[in-house]
């Protein structure tokens, strides 16, 4: 893994709101959106952001595709296998040039779609932004793109109303695929889905890697989904990542108290797994006005004295994965994989 | 004490069907299953699969046009004079006084979306007072202190407090929790929850399923779980209810419905959710196709476009219905069930 080729590297990233109030609008307080996250994504491999609602995993997505101008830090992007620039303080007409390299899946395929616009104008318009105006090119690039994500080239001229939902999510993918990116910025994309659909997007997404190189930045809530389609995931709590790791150590042996509880949550579905879950108690922490020391630590059983009083840093415990938490080498936590439950019964 | 076996409720043949200019959507077509005091049933279904009406059909709430056009729903009343009764709720007019009294008290409802099912403009305290006023004869004094108590119960910090917040200030994990508590407000023997974890984090969805499976070991309810989810079935109900298009296709206890599925919906269904423990990056099996539109439902057995096992001849053709495969197991499809004597 480490010789590998590094696509996209995240140094201290931050994004703060400003909270305004009265009526100059001055600026009272942030909210703390994004507060200083570092990592970094593998050419071809599948990274994912997890966490809660408001941990700020969508924001760092906006961020990295420069729909947010951040705060602070670094966003280091590779452009054709040359080298690093730093996009997140590019100028407008700068980034320009390098959007097309960098494209989003929503996760609302009913909003993500212009319900004016047909497929080929929603497919085709990335295409004539960036000066692709001949029409019978675009039209046979925007077949080519539906065979692609496996929809019949005929629906060219329809509009998104006659697709279900699964077939829509489908319809955005051709559409950040149009430009032929190396990084796709996935925000949720099979959340809003359901069950038996879901599982055709995440093969689609996964044959789409392997036939395309993509790299994917997945960001998502849903545990099972993670373990599925990422190679490394970042766990991130009220704007900070609080464990990264390889996707199997992650599951195996989380070293995060709030990693451990998280898995321990996920519902299983499988009757004879009802185990003991770790409640965990209160609410996530208020991004505009966080806890002191470890963010974590006023719904932490482990916590002790150092953690209402100093903030961890994230540190690497073992190659590869990097926790920030003071007693991370002294705990020993529970991970999902410790018994490995066969599938059975379904086959 | 009642006796375990009779169920609190019974819903037989229901079909709840809605009228709609372009056509008519069966949204339930022909569902049955009992709900056990003390037992939670699970019923589980990809969208459009009628769960959802399947509730509203309960309470006598079925949004125009919609409306049941056949079955029974029998709810079980305690024996007062030895003897146990059952009321008919179809037969009673979805306004009318008893179905009133009934609603929010015996059979109470908790929606998916904590925000839109609270009233905005009323504090938490007074939807609560409200409703425990409306069914039970209490002083306003004695309802506002059944209130803090309940809000406690459900594990809202500071609950005096809480009670003079409006639901805007509450988180939404908080505000779901509000929601069971007006919901236990009148002591229901039957607590309908509608996807009551969707919309949260799974933290707090943990948290909330604990919550719901202590209070029904505190008295003893009968909860019926409507999801999608796979995974909060498996840790919650007792017994399984699993729907498509409308129709029951698979029914009995989570173990056997998780365990030894029979039908081939249920069994594709269970393959294709990636789980913790799967092999990761491999392709899922898939259900091919998509759930079809209501208005051009499939004939024969719903589910026969996408099914593997279909019999060419059979499945399209013939409607199969629920027929026993093993110890309270149901299952709807020709792979069990003879096949009818075809009239042609």
């Amino acid at each position: 893994m480490e010789n590998e080729q590094v696509l996209l590297e995240v140094k201290g990233l931050r994004k703060f709101f400003p909270i305004r109030k009265g009526f100059w609008q001055r600026a009272v307080g942030h909210v703390r959106a994004v507060d200083g996250i570092d990592f970094h994504v593998y050419k071809g491999e599948t990274f994912g952001i997890v966490g809660e609602s408001g941990c700020g995993k969508t924001t760092a997505s906006r961020c990295i595709v420069r729909a947010l101008q951040p705060t602070a830090g670094e966003i280091h992007f590779r452009v054709n296998d040359g080298e690093m620039t730093d996009v997140a303080n590019l100028s407008r007409d700068e980034l320009q040039p390098l959007r097309r390299h960098m494209q989003m899946i929503f996760q609302d395929p009913f909003s993500s779609l212009n319900p004016r616009m047909t497929l080929f104008d929603i497919i085709g318009e990335p295409l004539l932004v960036n000066g692709v105006a001949d029409r019978r090119q675009r039209i046979e690039r925007v077949e080519e793109l539906l065979a692609l994500v496996g929809l019949r080239p005929e629906f060219l001229q329809r509009f998104p109303h006659a697709f279900s939902g699964g077939q829509r999510q489908r319809i955005g993918i051709a559409r950040a695929l149009a430009l032929n990116p190396s990084l796709i910025v996935a925000d949720e994309p099979v959340s809003a889905l359901d069950v038996s659909v879901q599982a055709q997007i995440l093969n689609l997404l996964l044959e789409l890697q392997e036939r395309l190189g993509l790299t994917y930045l997945f960001v998502a809530h849903d545990l099972s989904v993670v373990k599925h389609i990422c190679d490394r995931v970042a766990v991130m709590y009220v704007g900070r990542v609080v464990e990264t790791a390889q996707t199997q150590q992650l599951f195996e042996s989380p070293k995060h108290p709030y990693t451990e509880a998280l898995l321990s949550a996920v519902p299983q579905p499988d009757p004879t797994l009802r185990s003991q879950r770790i409640i965990l108690e209160g609410e996530v922490a208020d991004p505009a006005n966080p806890p002191s020391g470890c963010y974590f630590h006023p719904r932490c059983r482990y916590a002790v004295d150092l953690c209402r009083e100093q903030t961890p840093e994230l540190e690497e415990v073992e190659p590869g994965h990097a926790v920030s938490c003071h007693r991370a080498l002294e705990l020993d936590l529970a991970g999902t994989l410790d018994a490995p439950i066969p599938q059975t019964a379904h086959s | 004490m009642q006796d375990d076996r009779q169920p609190i409720l019974s819903v037989r043949n229901l079909k709840t069907s809605f009228f709609t200019d372009e056509g008519i959507v069966r949204a339930v077509d022909g569902a049955s299953f009992d709900v056990h005091l003390g037992q939670t049933l699970g019923i589980v279904g990809e969208s459009g699969c009628g769960k959802s009406v399947t509730a509203l059909s309960i309470l006598g709430i079925v949004p125009r046009p919609g409306r049941i056009v056949e079955g029974e729903i029998l709810l079980r009343r305690e024996p007062e004079d030895g003897q146990a009764h059952e009321i008919a709720l179809t037969s009673l007019g979805d306004s009318s006084r008893e179905m009133r009294s009934i609603r929010g008290a015996e059979i109470a409802l908790v929606f998916q979306e904590p925000m839109t099912s609270l009233s905005p403009v009323h504090t938490i305290g007074n939807q609560i007072i409200g409703a425990a006023r409306l069914h039970r004869n209490l002083t306003r004094r004695e309802a506002g202190e059944l209130a803090v108590e309940l809000l406690s119960l459900v594990g809202i910090p500071r609950a005096e407090a809480a009670i003079d917040a409006y639901p805007f200030q509450l988180s939404g994990g908080l505000r779901q929790r509000a929601l069971i508590a007006l919901a236990l407000s009148c002591e229901p023997r039957i607590l309908i929850a509608d996807e009551p974890t969707t919309a949260l984090d799974v933290t707090t969805q943990a948290q909330i399923l604990d919550l719901l499976r202590s209070l029904q070991e505190q008295n003893g309810m009968a909860i019926m779980l409507i999801t999608h989810d796979m995974g909060v079935i498996a840790e919650m109900a007792d017994q399984v209810v699993v729907m498509y298009l409308g129709r029951v296709v698979e029914e009995g206890p989570v173990e056997t419905v998780f365990g030894e599925s029979k039908h081939p919906y249920t069994q594709s269904l269970l393959r294709s959710i990636p789980s913790i423990h799967s092999t990761p990056k491999v392709q899922l099996p898939t259900i091919t196709g998509t759930i079809p539109h209501p208005y051009n439902r499939p004939a024969g057995c719903p589910f026969h476009p996408r099914c593997p096992d279909v019999i060419p001849g059979v499945c399209d053709k013939h409607e199969p219905e629920l027929h026993s495969v093993g110890d309270e197991h149901l299952v709807s499809c020709f792979l069990y069930h003879p096949v009818p004597e075809t009239i042609s």
